[in-house]
């Protein structure tokens, strides 16, 4: 019983190790046992000998995920393909056109004086039959939305709630108007409400007016979160230099679709942004004209806009890219996994072939 | 009976048994040195001065010495912060996070500057606690050893116990037996009467053998504790230095200052600390050295960091990446100066924001240039650091918890001591090795022995039973063969016989040889496993020539150094137990007692020997010793001449064999071609063996012979040596042979199987030793280093150029000898004999000087083994630096004691023996094993995996993140270089802290190529590391450029496809957040789904890892886009309601992992089917087939992937195999009928004589 004390003891108090020789056989063997318990526990994580899947790459394995692969997405390449050949899509480009044949050699003239008529009109055909919701966009090309100087030039806490009116320290250099000596914030403040874009776009389709509808343009985390219904443009545009559009100061910017589609900022420098739907169906071979308002300067950096009517898909807008993709991924895949085949077929490895260990070829050289 | 006295008077009697043993000796080695180097002492270099016994003199300077406390430490409470910061960011990578982490505190930093600082601090943080613990381990080992206690000499003749270090200069300390000594001391007195007093070396020179050091005659009076009171004297001597073999100095005592006179000192009564006393009850001694100046001390060497070749690599890779930030910073800040323009949406020209000035475009661009360094930091990840320090800790982990590498009876196990090492055990070419306490277990046993020409005690070796037990299976198969066509049915009969009655034979022995041992075992005679029936228990005196036989054992009992001391352990017994100069002797003592001759006393001029007489009864018999003539190297013998009871007078004579036959007479030669074919046998068998013989001398003839040895005795300077040499030599002829002992320096377990493993393996392995030659050689074969039919060449010194001590002469003469050497290599390069070569420590000295060094290790490096002899601690670490300096190869040394540190601290690894009682090697090591056995599955098994498992980690791991920071410079060139990022800021920490972490940590603990059984079947997997071939800078620019593709097929992809038409039936385009989640799920899936393809060992972590990341990444857009606005920004419900429900989105990211892994996933279904690697091959042999594994191809494969090997134990059965069946097939030419032994084991037995021919 001493004994059996005195090893349990023993890690506790630091007791010297015993090497007396003549020690009784009890303590030796519990001193025995002692050593024995460092042995590693046995686990087989800690042996290493967890079961496992050890997968191989056969050449039936190469060849079945060559024509998985290649069964999967021959398929979804023609699907999306098709889709997007249903996709019908017009673009109208019209900032060259628009600007008066004299204002051509001074184009920022034109586009800078408010005063000088910025009506411009235009025909379009429809070449396919669209079904509603036809969509609206204007596409703006080589402007920078993605710049970080841009981007970052809003108050998201401005536009969410109007206790937040004088949060305006991202906004630089948009934030403030200097109302007589006293700097007051912009609402919305920041370059990027600054730059709203203002082109109007009126369609006549056989001299009826498409009714363009700019509700529910706008994402709904966005009308309903992001952009408060209690908050109104105040200062907007009031600065000596005006950017884009105006705002109307009665609406609150939650019902701002356009601001809102707009404050959305484009990832890529050739954008669309929605300018509205058109609920009726457009015939084949329908002439629409376009009766638009170039306001907005995109000739100083010589961008381009176009107007672009379009339908969508389950894939959205028109985009052969996507199935031309994954119709050739599918013919690589295809064109791998037949050649594989042929090569089994004449010339097959056997598995484990033990003539390619690296011992085996050195003696055949 | 004189032995078995009570323990109570125990202590008593060793005090009278004190002999003189200065009389036993005839000519002693230890002559006072020739040059006294008087006029040296107070000049440079001899300055030390000692006030003996007056330790106060050296409180004050110019005396004061350092102090006797040794610190192996690094740091101090003080210098550890700033001193392991240093360290840490002498790192490159560690100073550029630094930067990273300091400017992310300013406006420029594209994310938060906790996500950048935590990382560093982490790692940091890790690397300096680590550095923190294993100093603190050093620490307490320095305490332990600082704070032993050691007997000082107080004042007025009281000795006090005092902790080491608060000894002092000029101390005078009392050592008890089998205490170390605390500091260099010098001996004043000892037990013995005359002063002597015996040393082991271990610790030093890894010599088991006793030195013998004694103290000057003017000093010896003082043997007791009381005496020292009036004891003062001056020791002049040389300033601390290094070398262990030499001390220079004067003593300078008198009974008062008038008559003092100067003794000069040398190191014969020099102790060296660490070193212990042993077999000598006390001594007293005066420190000379302290501390930092005492030889071993000055031996060791601060123990450097050392980094694995992997990551000194990945350095190089880092560079390579950092070299690609930079190129890309520049890309991007120049593009974002170039592309500034005046866009009235920026409005520029209101200068807040200094980054896009286009008035001052150097500062922009330099902020830019600033920015884009911490942005693209991703493509050196800080987090690759950490993973690789967890992983490390984990293989560590696993390594020490492995089952196999613990010792069931030493209770140890395998314990990495650093985990920065791991992958290096995967790549070792050069394994150095240490002999005692590494290969053997330090002990001797008494094995076999020849008498008469009759070998007892042996059984069939090992290397034959191998060879004849392969050569059954194989003359088996070729039986029925042969039965079909052979003429002579009878011959094939015969040999079938032959083998077969050679295995029954060797397999009975095999089963005696149990039996015995387990009866031996029962007895428990440590130094004996002889089993011959007809020997023991007094068989012998039925045999035919008893008076032979009896004069062998007495030579056995007789002709030796050693005393009897009682057996401590079993008291009651009437055997003795024997110390003795080396522990063959003792063994040679032990044999002798158990055969029936106990050496039971000796006094000054006697030995008393218990004998058996022919009739069966015990006598005891006294032999008055007349002369005793000792063994020295160049000897090689050593002989007593005794007179029996009768007065007849006998030369007993034991010695090297060709020394002894050399003076035989004519009359005693009857044995010596048995004996000789015997000595072959068990040279061949690794044992160490000695010739006995006898001489009968009669009375004129001694007198003769004693009166011209009294006169060379007489004769003092330098031709002494010489004469009483030849005198020696006039005595000891005409020698009648008796037969011959073999001794086994005791291999650790399984040392033999290891050694083939791992040659097999393509490993070289060079034992280094500080034994002597002869030993390190038997070793050599013992481990089937060396073999009998190796070309052996000897690197030494010749006598005269030895003596001669000139620089040039040594010099050209080792020249010489390796141009010999190489000579012989290059004429027999065509015969397929392997060469090995034996070099001695002085020869390596010069061998080893700058100018000659490269043609002595062009030399070493062709032969098949090499064994270096009489090495010192620091010439080990030396041989080390050179071989890796020299081949560039990846070295492993290996050894136990404290000699062996400098060696285990200079390889790349350095591997300590944790069975032994010295820590100093394991406390230097870098893994510490049980036993040398374990090194196979450490290096075989871990390192392969480790090796492996890192280099895929590591590859991985630039991979995706050269993946990910591309994407981000891509976006840039979409965005003006304005320094936008794509993605939010907490995916940008998510990425290598979440989601892609865990699994290439479970890559880099848990993955196996093969399992560890067919790793040790397959040592041929092993070179795959020894080649590097998994973090070449193939494989590495091969990955880095995977990356590249990888990135730009996720970018371009999503861009292209994702805009600009609507990407939602409800006609929505992708803003920034969208497509930046886009990509970011592509990435998350394509480098997840990578390492799947790298991955081929897929336990249920692995799954969960994975596919758990993935998913990961899906639950945490969930939970942030929940968030209310205020903290989710323009991730705000992003998933629900934009992306997640548009098919576009999975449709995108389904088409871009699958092209971005499809180029890798073709190259590696390409190399898989045409250019397999050997463990792909290997893997598809073992899981791909549904036959059965163990088939035949699958052993014929595991044969064949041994590397033809020249050394271990299976190239010695398979030349022994050559060899038998070339003997066979003459068999067949002549028949011979008149054979009545069994006729292999003679041709066995006949072999290596005709070798020698």
């Amino acid at each position: 019983m001493k004994t059996y004390y005195y090893s349990l003891l023993q890690p506790i108090l630091f007791l010297p190790q015993i090497t007396n020789a003549d020690m009784n056989p009890v303590t030796n063997g519990a001193l025995k046992s002692k050593k024995t318990s460092k042995k590693p526990e046995y686990s087989r994580f800690t042996q290493q000998e967890l079961p496992a899947w050890k997968p191989i790459l056969t050449p039936g394995w190469v060849i079945t995920s060559f024509l998985a692969i290649a069964f999967l997405f021959i398929p979804i390449g023609l699907v999306s393909l098709f889709a997007s050949e249903r996709v019908v899509e017009i673009v109208y480009r019209y900032d060259q056109d628009c600007v008066p044949e004299m204002y051509r050699g001074n184009v920022s003239a034109y586009i800078r004086n408010s005063l000088t008529n910025k009506t411009c009109i235009g025909n379009i055909t429809v070449p396919k039959k669209m079904d509603p919701p036809i969509f609206v966009y204007y596409q703006l090309d080589n402007f920078y939305q993605n710049h970080r100087r841009y981007v970052k030039s809003r108050s998201d806490k401005q536009l969410r709630s109007a206790a937040y009116e004088s949060s305006t320290k991202e906004c630089e250099p948009e934030a403030r108007f200097n109302k007589s000596g006293d700097p007051v914030p912009i609402v919305p403040c920041g370059l990027i409400a600054w730059s709203l874009f203002n082109d109007t776009y009126n369609l006549i389709k056989k001299d009826k007016v498409l009714n363009i509808n700019k509700k529910g343009i706008a994402w709904k985390s966005d009308t309903k979160v992001k952009f408060g219904s209690n908050v109104y443009p105040k200062n907007f545009q009031s600065n000596d230099l005006i950017g884009g559009g105006k705002l109307n100061e009665s609406i609150p910017l939650s019902k701002q679709e356009d601001l809102i589609v707009w404050m959305r900022t484009a990832a890529l420098p050739t954008f669309r942004k929605l300018y509205g739907k058109i609920n009726t169906s457009l015939e084949a071979h329908d002439t629409i004209t376009v009766v638009l308002e170039n306001n907005y300067n995109t000739y100083s950096f010589g961008g381009q806009k176009k107007l672009v009517l379009s339908t969508t898909s389950w894939i959205g807008g028109k985009n052969d890219f996507l199935g031309i993709a994954y119709l050739t991924v599918g013919g690589i895949c295809l064109f791998m996994a037949l050649n594989f085949i042929l090569l089994y077929v004449f010339k097959p490895r056997p598995l484990g072939d033990p003539s390619y260990l690296s011992w085996n070829r050195k003696a055949v050289n | 009976m004189p032995t078995q006295q009570s323990p109570n008077n125990h202590q008593q009697t060793n005090n009278k048994k004190r002999l003189k043993w200065s009389n036993l000796y005839t000519f002693s080695c230890f002559k006072p040195p020739k040059n006294n180097h008087l006029s040296d002492f107070g000049q440079p270099g001899f300055t030390r001065v000692v006030f003996c016994n007056d330790s106060s003199k050296h409180k004050t300077k110019p005396y004061k010495y350092c102090k006797n406390d040794v610190t192996t430490t690094k740091y101090n409470v003080i210098t550890f912060l700033p001193k392991s910061l240093f360290e840490q960011f002498r790192r490159v990578a560690n100073l550029y996070f630094l930067l990273v982490a300091a400017l992310s505190a300013t406006s420029l930093a594209p994310f938060s500057a906790l996500s950048l600082i935590a990382p560093l601090v982490f790692v940091v943080g890790v690397s300096i606690l680590k550095e923190g613990v294993e100093d603190w381990h050093r620490f307490l080992q320095d305490l332990e050893v600082n704070s032993r206690k050691v007997r000082v000499h107080v004042g007025d003749g009281k000795f006090v116990d005092r902790s080491w270090k608060t000894l002092r200069v000029g101390d005078v300390v009392k050592v008890n037996k089998n205490e170390y000594f605390p500091s260099d001391l010098l001996l004043l007195s000892s037990s013995y009467e005359d002063g002597v007093c015996y040393v082991e070396t271990m610790n030093l020179d890894g010599e088991t053998n006793l030195k013998i050091k004694r103290c000057l005659e003017c000093t010896l009076r003082f043997d007791d504790e009381a005496k020292f009171d009036v004891f003062k004297a001056v020791v002049r001597c040389e300033d601390p230095n290094s070398s262990l073999y030499t001390f220079v100095g004067n003593l300078e005592f008198g009974e008062n200052i008038a008559n003092e006179v100067s003794f000069p000192l040398s190191t014969s009564q020099f102790l060296l600390r660490d070193s212990k006393l042993q077999n000598t009850d006390y001594v007293y001694g005066v420190v000379v050295f302290t501390g930092g100046d005492t030889k071993v001390v000055r031996n060791s060497m601060k123990s450097p960091s050392k980094r694995s070749r992997v990551e000194r690599k990945m350095d190089h890779v880092i560079y390579v990446l950092f070299f690609m930030l930079l190129l890309i910073s520049l890309i991007a800040s120049i593009g974002s100066v170039v592309y500034t323009d005046q866009w009235w949406y920026l409005q520029l020209m209101d200068d807040t924001d200094a980054s896009f000035d286009p008035g001052n475009p150097l500062v922009s661009g330099f902020l830019q240039f600033l920015r884009a360094l911490i942005l693209y930091g991703y493509l050196i990840p800080i987090s690759l650091y950490v993973s690789i320090e967890v992983v490390k800790f984990l293989q560590a982990m696993l390594i020490n918890n492995d089952q196999h590498l613990f010792d069931e009876t030493s209770g140890k196990k395998v314990e990495a001591r650093t985990s920065n090492l791991n992958e290096e055990l995967g790549q070792v070419e050069m394994i150095l090795s240490d002999k005692t306490g590494t290969l053997t277990c330090n002990q001797m046993e008494f094995r076999k022995c020849s008498i008469e020409g009759i070998s007892y005690g042996g059984d069939v070796n090992e290397i034959v039973r191998a060879a004849s037990q392969r050569m059954n299976i194989d003359i088996e198969s070729y039986r029925f063969n042969l039965d079909g066509e052979d003429s002579t049915p009878r011959d094939s009969v015969e040999m079938v016989e032959i083998t077969s009655d050679q295995v029954l034979e060797s397999k009975n022995s095999v089963l005696d040889g149990e039996h015995d041992t387990k009866s031996l075992r029962d007895s428990g005679i440590k130094g004996f496993n002889f089993r011959d029936r007809r020997l023991m228990n007094k068989m012998w005196i039925h045999g035919s020539n008893v008076w032979d036989m009896m004069m062998f054992f007495r030579v056995m009992a007789l002709c030796h150094t050693g005393i009897p001391v009682e057996n401590e352990e079993q008291p009651g017994s009437n055997k003795l137990k024997y110390e003795a100069e080396s522990p063959e002797e003792v063994t040679f003592l032990i044999a002798a007692q158990e055969f029936g001759f106990q050496f039971c006393r000796r006094t000054q001029s006697s030995m008393f020997v218990k004998e058996i007489d022919p009739s069966a009864s015990e006598v005891e018999r006294e032999y008055k010793l007349l002369n005793l003539l000792e063994f020295s190297s160049s000897r090689k013998r050593m002989s007593v001449i005794v007179r029996d009871e009768s007065g007849q007078i006998f030369l007993f004579c034991k010695g090297a064999d060709n020394i002894i036959f050399d003076r035989l007479g004519d009359g005693g030669r009857t044995y010596q071609h048995a004996t000789t074919m015997h000595l072959a046998n068990y040279a061949e068998d690794g044992l160490r063996t000695m010739v006995f013989a006898y001489k009968k001398i009669k009375d004129s003839e001694y007198e003769e012979w004693s009166s011209s040895f009294s006169k060379a005795k007489a004769v003092i300077g330098p031709e002494r040596d010489e004469l009483l040499e030849n005198v020696s030599e006039n005595i000891e002829k005409d020698l009648v042979l008796l037969g011959a002992v073999a001794v086994d320096d005791k291999l650790q377990d399984g040392v033999a199987e290891c050694i083939d493993k791992l040659a097999q393996a393509g490993l070289k392995i060079w034992l280094l030793t500080g034994d002597k030659k002869e030993t390190a050689v038997n070793i050599g074969f013992a481990s089937s280093l060396l073999r009998h039919d190796m070309h052996l060449f000897h690197l030494s010194l010749s006598r005269d150029v030895e003596s001669k001590n000139q620089l040039k002469a040594m010099k050209d003469d080792i020249l010489n000898q390796i141009e010999a050497s190489r000579q012989v290599i290059i004429n027999e390069k065509t015969k397929d004999d392997p060469f090995a070569l034996v070099v001695d420590g002085k020869a390596l000295e010069i061998a080893l000087r700058n100018d000659i060094q490269d043609n002595f290790l062009q030399l070493a490096v062709t032969c098949a083994s090499v064994i270096c002899c009489r090495v010192s601690p620091k010439q080990k670490a030396l041989i080390t630096r050179l071989v890796k300096k020299y081949t560039g190869k990846m070295t492993l040394a290996i050894g136990d004691g404290a000699n062996d540190v400098g060696m285990i601290q200079e390889a790349d690894i350095g591997i300590g023996i944790s069975g032994m009682e010295g820590m100093q090697a394991v406390m230097a090591s870098d893994f510490s094993i049980p036993q040398f056995r374990f090194l196979e599955r450490l290096l075989i098994v871990h390192g392969h995996w480790c090796y492996k498992r890192i280099s895929k980690m590591i590859l991985y791991f630039v991979y995706k993140n050269i993946v990910f920071g591309l994407t981000l410079f891509y976006y840039e060139m979409y965005s003006r270089f304005s320094g936008d990022v794509l993605y939010d800021g907490w995916y940008m920490v998510m990425f290598n802290l979440f989601l892609t972490s865990l699994p290439v940590i479970s890559l880099g603990v848990l993955e196996q190529d093969v399992s560890s059984d067919i790793c040790l079947q397959f040592p041929a997997l092993y070179q795959q590391g020894q080649k590097g071939i998994f973090f070449s800078w193939k494989r590495i620019i091969g990955w880095m450029g995977n990356g590249i593709l990888t990135s730009l097929v996720i970018s371009i992809l999503n861009v292209y496809v994702l805009s600009p038409s609507a990407f939602r039936k409800g006609g929505q385009v992708v803003d920034i957040a969208h497509l930046g989640l886009t990509t970011y799920t592509t990435i998350v899936w394509t480098v997840n789904c990578q390492i799947a393809l790298i991955i081929t060992h897929f336990t249920w972590i692995q799954h969960i890892f994975i596919w758990g990341s993935i998913f990961s990444w899906y639950i945490f857009l969930l939970f942030y886009g929940a968030l209310p606005p205020e903290y989710s920004k323009r991730e705000y419900k992003l998933l629900i309601e934009a992306v997640g429900p548009a098919p576009m989105y999975w449709i995108v990211v389904l088409l871009v992992v699958v092209i971005s892994l499809l180029p890798y996933f073709i190259y590696m279904v390409i190399q898989r089917s045409f250019y397999p690697m050997d463990d792909h091959v290997i893997q598809e042999m073992k899981y791909g087939r549904k036959v059965v594994v163990d088939d035949e191809m699958w052993l014929r494969e595991e044969k064949s992937s041994r590397k033809p090997t020249q050394i271990g134990f299976s190239a010695r059965v398979d030349a022994k195999i050559l060899y038998l069946k070339d003997q066979l097939h003459r068999k067949k030419m002549f028949i011979i009928k008149s054979i009545t032994n069994s006729p292999i084991r003679r041709s066995i037995s006949t072999n290596p004589l005709e070798n020698r021919d």
